[in-house]
């Protein structure tokens, strides 16, 4: 019998462009848009909680390969990834609310704007590396949070009060039209992240990221990549902002607290530096884990009754341990985990262990 | 003038205690390139132990310092040789993940035993304010300043003439040749780790004292990691330094910019001083600067 993980067979390409082709098997193609369409379809089936979820998860992985082009790509470590959410969302809020723009303007001004302020805090990465610069990010995210709290047009402390999109006599307030903006947007993004890194720009940020001395030799302008890298990161993280705070419909400076830029960190460690496929894994991990959770304290009330109360530390304290086995035992995440089991089938029947 | 004396020499105490925190942190890397997010986690933990010694198994206040300070050190160790070991040649991001992913951990475990409620020290100092002319010193702010400075003089005397320091120092210079000339790296980066947790521990008994303990004090862990960027991650007299100026810094701003400004200056104007120095000097006040090669 055919294996039907067996697929590399009698490929063969006879051109450049063909071997830099995104699917470069017809079947991984078919397969992809199987997934999309499935994405697609799955709201029909499912309760409006677990579309919110999907919500989540679909805005966290735009989110999450906007931070992967900076950090896995570029090797530009940022610790402020939560300010630059509340970059996009502010922006986002201010412009419908205050000045009652079209959320389809403002969407791509909250992008635009939070790539000028993430592109300013790149600045530094010039001449910072590593440690220092996660330092200086980490200054970015207590600076930005502090001059949106103490703004008067950002409401200050009380936050500010949003509204689902509309277009024409349409909106988009149920659950389900909203889960199929933020998916298709997500699509997006993926496409754009696979693509950017089949570009002169996307392989200048691989170059960064092994050696920057060594590409600035080869005569890549790291002052201008670095920066762009900021940019086209902060773009991405701040429509994803923009999206969330449409989504939650209240924009607050606790939501946006130092514990989702390291959450957004976990996420592209724990999916796979450098993967975009990974982002998405670690996205949809990150957001389902206190979820997960959360049934299994339901079902521990069973024998211990005030397990309650012990919900949040004990989601500290699991997340905590992920990440950290994640990094002891699985440092290519699960994009590594799953590139293994997929080659196991390759090889199977003939793959054994030891 | 007395005003801005008095805020001068809150500053400078508070300064002191971020100079014994960042010393923990500076040690580390010196000893091993990582940073230690967790190390308020350490402060944490450390006022947390003592002041149950102290309250709750009604332990004189000398001992059960000397007992955190083992139990801390104890607990560095374990940390080093259970997270830390494994990721030796990680890249950078990959430790700075680890020890925030141990923040999370030891943040959580410590809340499910101590809950989240603000816990006060049993008076140990007297309370009798001291009076230089029109300044007020309160007898805690003076003995933290005391203490730590003792301990500064303690460390700057170890890493110079003590076997173990020198020991450090030669690891944190050279692994290769450190290596070669005998010396257990492991063992140095165990001590290391050890010596980090005690001394975040003494912060965090003098911080408890000062201002009760409660979860917000990993707070300090924040507050800390300007004061290590503005010495230099690599210079001990640099994080003794950089943390005098935060204090001082911080008190300031309180006494001068808050009233103008409003709240919350406190905890942003280290991270825009640092911002500033970072752009003028990239390794901060004292720190070294390495070369680069293809």
């Amino acid at each position: 019998m055919k294996n039907p993980f067996v697929m590399e067979c009698g490929n063969y390409k006879t051109s450049y462009s063909k071997d830099m082709e995104l699917f470069r098997v017809r079947r991984v193609k078919i397969r992809m848009l199987i997934i999309v369409i499935l994405l697609f379809l799955f709201p029909l089936f499912a309760s409006n909680y677990v579309i919110g979820l999907a919500t989540l998860c679909a805005i966290a992985v735009i989110g999450a390969i906007g931070l992967n082009i900076l950090t896995g790509f570029t090797g530009q470590i940022s610790v402020g990834v939560g300010a630059f959410l509340a970059v996009g969302g502010y922006t986002s809020a201010i412009f419908t609310t205050t000045y009652g723009l079209s959320f389809w303007i403002s969407l791509p001004l909250a992008g635009l704007i939070t790539a000028i302020i993430g592109g300013m805090f790149g600045i530094p990465s010039l001449r910072l590396k590593g440690l220092y610069l996660a330092i200086a990010t980490l200054a970015a995210q207590v600076i930005i949070l502090w001059i949106i709290s103490s703004w008067s047009v950002t409401g200050g402390g009380a936050g500010m009060v949003l509204e689902r999109p509309a277009i024409g006599g349409f909106s988009f307030y149920d659950q389900n039209s909203y889960y199929y903006l933020c998916l298709i947007v997500a699509v997006f993004t993926t496409i754009y992240a696979l693509n950017l890194f089949r570009t002169r720009t996307g392989r200048a940020f691989l170059a960064v990221r092994d050696r920057d001395v060594a590409a600035q030799i080869m005569g890549i302008n790291l002052f201008s990549y670095k920066v762009m890298s900021f940019a086209i990161s902060s773009f991405i993280v701040g429509i994803a902002g923009a999206l969330l705070a449409h989504y939650t419909m209240i924009v607050t400076v606790e939501l946006y607290s130092i514990q989702v830029s390291i959450q957004y960190l976990a996420m592209i460690l724990i999916g796979g530096l450098g993967s975009v496929f990974g982002a998405i894994l670690g996205a949809v991990f990150i957001t389902l884990l206190p979820v997960g959770l959360g049934y299994m304290v339901e079902y521990l009330t069973i024998f211990i009754p005030d397990a309650h109360s012990l919900l949040s530390s004990f989601r500290e304290v699991v997340f905590g341990l992920v990440i950290i086995l994640f990094l002891i035992f699985e440092p290519g995440g699960l994009v590594h985990i799953w590139n293994n089991i997929k080659n196991y089938f390759r090889l199977w029947p003939f793959s054994t262990k030891e | 003038m007395t005003f801005f004396l008095q805020m001068l020499i809150t500053g400078v105490v508070v300064g002191s205690i971020y100079s014994l925190v960042a010393l923990g942190f500076v040690l580390i890397y010196k000893a091993s390139d990582a940073l230690n997010f967790a190390n308020g986690e350490f402060v944490l933990i450390g006022s947390y132990i003592c002041l149950t010694l102290v309250a709750v198994y009604k332990i004189p206040f000398l001992i059960a310092f000397v007992l955190t300070l083992v139990f801390n050190a104890l607990l560095g160790m374990a940390v080093e040789k259970v997270v830390l070991r494994p990721l030796t040649n990680a890249p950078v991001i990959s430790v700075i993940m680890a020890t925030i992913g141990l923040a999370s951990l030891l943040g959580g475990i410590v809340h499910m035993i101590w809950g989240h409620q603000t816990k006060s020290f049993p008076p140990i100092f007297s309370s009798e304010l001291i009076r230089i002319g029109d300044i007020i010193i309160s007898p805690i702010y003076m003995w933290s300043f005391i203490i730590v400075m003792i301990l500064l003089a303690i460390f700057t005397l170890f890493f110079k003439f003590s076997k173990m320091g020198l020991a450090m120092r030669a690891v944190a210079d050279d692994q290769m040749a450190a290596l070669s000339m005998g010396i257990s790296v492991k063992s140095v980066y165990a001590i290391t780790w050890g010596i980090a947790a005690l001394v975040a521990a003494v912060g965090g008994i003098l911080l408890g004292n000062i201002n009760g303990v409660d979860a917000s004090m990993t707070v300090i862990g924040l507050t800390v990691l300007p004061v290590v960027i503005l010495g230099g991650l690599d210079s001990i007299p640099g994080a003794i330094v950089g943390g005098f100026i935060i204090g001082i810094l911080q008190s300031l701003s309180v006494g001068y910019l808050q009233p103008i400004i409003g709240g919350g200056i406190k905890e942003v104007i280290p991270f825009i001083v640092v911002i500033i120095i970072l752009m003028i000097k990239p390794y901060g006040l004292f720190g070294k600067g390495g070369i680069e090669r293809v």
